[in-house]
């Protein structure tokens, strides 16, 4: 094959990959057996959209690793994660494998507090959790000096 | 058309008085989206708001939407069943052009027991209109 067959070759390739979907399996690697994976529009330090950074400042908040996958870099996962959750929309935040939800599902459960136990089920101790510990302990000790 | 739509959203915000931006005129997709959910939930309460014009899509786009949805039906459901009912519902639009949905789902008492403000949606970030 000539130098400029073998180049055609190679585009088709990329585009068949980036307008392919992802397999059911291929996603299973990605989130199986991982506490927390994000799949979202841009990386973490930089969101490409307001429902994707959303959720990347309450995971910052609450002081969560996690592993996230840019979907603007890749259609097929895109498409892929939609069908894999029959979740239509992008951000879509995952623990232990299973679907959470997305923005506006994150956003209430962290308003209302659930998602921090929603990060102890998986074993992570939310950062919120541990500030607050602290200083409930400080108040006390606080108190313990007045009366002692 | 367009002055009287405008004004009956004026009328519309001045009652309900909840703050939020609301689109002036309704598209076809926005009022689609309206039917399929006043029909299929029997809502006590609905908006359908247009966010487009937050993003990076042409000026009358409708890609982006909100819905404050109050209803019945969504008793005794978890809040991930009551998102996911609801983009069953639309999942028409969901695959034919609209593409960001965020949604505010509540029981009547919810909704009631509420401060009745809807945020608006989070800034556009780029994205290609995407």
């Amino acid at each position: 094959m000539d130098k400029f067959g073998r180049s055609l070759l190679k585009n088709y390739v990329q585009i068949a990959r980036f307008y392919s979907t992802k397999s059911k399996e291929e996603i299973d690697k990605l989130v199986k057996g991982k506490n927390v994976v994000v799949f979202m529009k841009g990386v973490p330090e930089e969101p490409r959209c307001g429902f994707s950074n959303a959720v990347v400042q309450i995971l910052r908040m609450h002081g969560v690793k996690y592993e996230a996958h840019d979907v603007l870099k890749d259609e097929s996962l895109r498409q892929g994660i939609k069908e894999y959750s029959n979740w239509p929309t992008i951000p879509q935040v995952y623990m232990n494998g299973e679907f959470v939800g997305g923005c506006d599902v994150m956003l209430q459960m962290h308003q209302s507090g659930d998602l921090i136990e929603e990060f102890e089920k998986v074993g992570i101790k939310s950062a919120l959790l541990t500030k607050h510990e602290k200083e409930q302990k400080q108040k006390e000790e606080a108190e313990k000096g007045k009366t002692g | 058309m367009r002055i009287i739509l405008h004004k009956c959203s004026v009328l519309y915000r001045s009652v309900t008085g909840i703050k939020t931006k609301m689109s002036i005129s309704s598209g076809v997709i926005q009022s689609a989206i309206t039917n399929k959910l006043k029909t299929n939930l029997n809502t006590t309460h609905l908006e359908v708001i247009n966010e487009s014009y937050m993003h990076n899509v042409p000026k009358g786009s409708e890609t982006h939407f909100k819905v404050v949805v109050i209803s019945e039906k969504f008793k005794d459901l978890p809040l991930i069943k009551r998102h996911r009912l609801v983009n069953n519902l639309l999942k028409d639009e969901l695959q034919s052009g609209v593409h960001a949905l965020s949604i505010v789902a509540k029981t009547p008492e919810q909704w009631q027991e509420s401060d009745k403000i809807i945020e608006s949606s989070p800034n556009c970030r780029g994205g290609f209109g995407k």
